[in-house]
């Protein structure tokens, strides 16, 4: 195998330097925020429990509050995920710098699991299938073999499991790695990475028919998962680039993550804005042009005249706006273009899970509630506690990576 | 060095002589160093980082992929506009005449067609492209760029050439040897 550390460049003597880095670059201090895991965890659970109170007049505002919230964050923890194996499946050298970050992220989604338990509990109060009126519609009932509650949740455990094992696996060894700096592991976690990849997609695909697609039980698109994970990928970058500007503001990873790797970065993200337009319109114009009851419904609640100005909003502001703006190479090399896009885009994700979600609960238009902050708050601070918690139990950077020489002289050509 | 040997014919330029990437690397960055504008570097391969030590700036293609592709998007869409509502107007499944989302991949399409049309024609124009012949093929020394060695070539256009002084700038930058070529005949 070809871990080699040299980059191939002729004349470069800084290739050849052994990695030096200090401590100060690559931890996070402790001192000034001491206990932010432990308070931003509390504060969750402290707003996840009001939240509950205040809903429970009012399950299905609750649970599909809950829902769009929840699936906006299991999105960006599994972004960690998807971003560590398609590092090892392509043997990058680029990326070892932030992949820790990523690690970190992914290292999150046994939180994401466990919080998955309240959508198990409201699994009536959101589904139509689940409905008692879904017994008489023929063709629902065609499919309670696989939309049940029963199977839904069993499925979702599968998933969630999988996933959460994944996530943890990846941030472990890597993690063993710094301690034992073992060539053998980066050759192990390549070797997983190929087949975990295809756990991903399927149960990816799956997961987004389960839980977000089956809001409307009459309507389906084969394309679903890949929309789905459009969001996922660009989010993904948006994420590690936010969180390598936060973790530099706090005087951690200067001179390890340059603007080399934000700018490639960059790059994937707006690749990324490219591909999740271009699901969507594919998913959207054949529906459109073969124009059958069964298919356009779903675009209908989504074209009244109450929801179409979102819906414009969304192809403006998540494809059209950040095209044209990350097309420039500039913006994506100084640090206020990164921070303007990265937190635009994920903002957009969020908006786009909203759109996915919430027209089964209002039909004439959107209405932001109450109970969707307080759920997206206590989601986020737990989500923040989380990765607080996995970044600081470790260095930032896979310190004895095989490729992390290659990383820090890395260079866009 | 033989380099500065009395020449009867128009002076195209100096050619340099290098054994290696590093001295060419080297030997660039005084080129540019002393304000030369009209010069170039020759290597049997690339030569990573190479314009920076020539201070290169950026490349205009990109600018001609974004002009290209926007009016070949342009002119896809105009053209399907034109025949569905103008030209050849017909009833489609019940769809207006200008139903735009069906010709989105059209348009689409039309627009890769143009930014890589752009990407090609902008190469070639801006690298003076295509021509059959360059006065350096006159140098029997040049014709190991292909193999193994480098070249600083400056010409004679540039507003700081002169004779001797960019002769012995090229000598002193390192290089093996340095001559001076005509314009062919």
């Amino acid at each position: 195998m070809n871990t080699g550390t040299h980059t191939g460049m002729p004349h470069g003597d800084d290739a050849h330097a052994a990695p030096s880095l200090d401590r100060a670059q690559v931890t996070l201090k402790r001192e000034g925020a001491g206990g932010l895991p432990l308070i931003a965890g509390a504060l969750g659970v402290v707003l996840l429990a009001v939240a509950f109170i205040v809903g429970k007049g009012d399950p299905a505002q609750l649970f599909h509050s809950y829902l769009f919230n929840w699936v906006y964050f299991a999105m960006l923890s599994l972004g960690g995920l998807f971003f560590v194996l398609l590092q090892h499946l392509t043997r990058a050298g680029w990326s070892v710098v932030v992949r820790r970050l990523a690690e970190a992220v992914g290292a999150t989604l046994p939180v994401t699991a466990i919080l998955f338990v309240p959508i198990a509990f409201g699994v009536r109060a959101i589904y139509p299938w689940a409905s008692e009126a879904a017994a008489h519609d023929p063709v629902i009932a065609h499919k309670s073999g696989w939309l049940a509650p029963g199977p839904f949740v069993v499925r979702a455990a599968i998933y969630l499991v999988l996933w959460s094992l994944l996530g943890w696996w990846f941030w472990r060894q890597s993690e063993r790695q710094d301690r034992m700096g073992a060539l053998q592991i980066t050759r192990r976690m390549q070797s997983v990475s190929a087949p975990s990849m295809l756990v991903f997609a399927i149960t990816l695909t799956l997961a987004s028919f389960d839980w977000v697609m089956s809001l409307s039980p009459r309507w389906y698109s084969t394309v679903f998962g890949g929309y789905l994970f459009g969001g996922l990928a660009m989010s993904s970058f948006a994420l590690l680039i936010v969180l390598a500007l936060l973790l530099q503001r706090r005087g951690a990873l200067g001179g390890v993550v340059t603007m080399e790797h934000f700018h490639d970065l960059g790059k994937l993200m707006f690749a990324f804005v490219v591909f999740w337009i271009y699901i969507a319109f594919a998913q959207f114009m054949l529906q459109w042009y073969a124009n059958m009851p069964e298919e356009t419904n779903w675009f209908a609640a989504r074209l009244n005249p109450g929801w179409l100005p979102l819906t414009r909003a969304l192809v403006v502001g998540h494809f059209v706006i950040p095209f044209f703006f990350l097309l420039m190479r500039d913006v994506k090399r100084v640090r206020w273009g990164l921070w303007a896009s990265a937190l635009w885009l994920l903002l957009m994700e969020w908006l786009d899970i909203y759109w996915l979600i919430m027209p089964s609960l209002y039909h004439d238009g959107p209405r932001l509630r109450l109970l969707d902050v307080l759920t997206f708050l206590a989601l986020g601070l737990l989500f923040a506690g989380a990765l607080a918690w996995t970044l600081r139990r470790r260095a930032l950077v896979p310190v004895n990576d095989p490729r992390l020489v290659e990383s820090l002289a890395f260079e866009n050509v | 060095m033989s380099a500065a040997a009395a020449t009867t014919g128009t002076v195209w330029g100096a050619l340099a002589e290098f054994d290696s990437p590093a001295a060419l690397y080297k030997a660039a960055e005084r080129v540019r160093d002393a304000g030369f504008e009209q010069w170039d570097t020759h290597s049997p391969f690339p030569v990573h980082g190479l314009e920076k030590a020539m201070g290169l700036k950026r490349s205009m293609v990109p600018l001609a992929v974004l002009v290209f592709g926007l009016a070949g998007a342009a002119a896809g869409m105009g053209l399907q506009w034109w025949v569905a509502t103008r030209a050849y107007p017909l009833v489609i499944s019940g769809k207006p005449f200008f139903s735009w989302p069906a010709f989105v991949p059209i348009m689409f399409e039309c627009g890769v067609l143009g930014g890589a049309t752009g990407a090609v024609l902008g190469f070639l124009g801006f690298s003076k492209l295509p021509r059959h012949h360059h006065p350096l093929f006159e140098s029997k020394r040049f014709e190991r760029v292909t193999d193994d060695r480098f070249f600083i070539s400056i010409e004679a256009a540039d507003p700081h050439f002169d004779r001797s002084a960019t002769v012995q700038l090229l000598e002193r930058a390192g290089a093996l040897a340095v001559e001076l070529v005509e314009e062919p005949a």
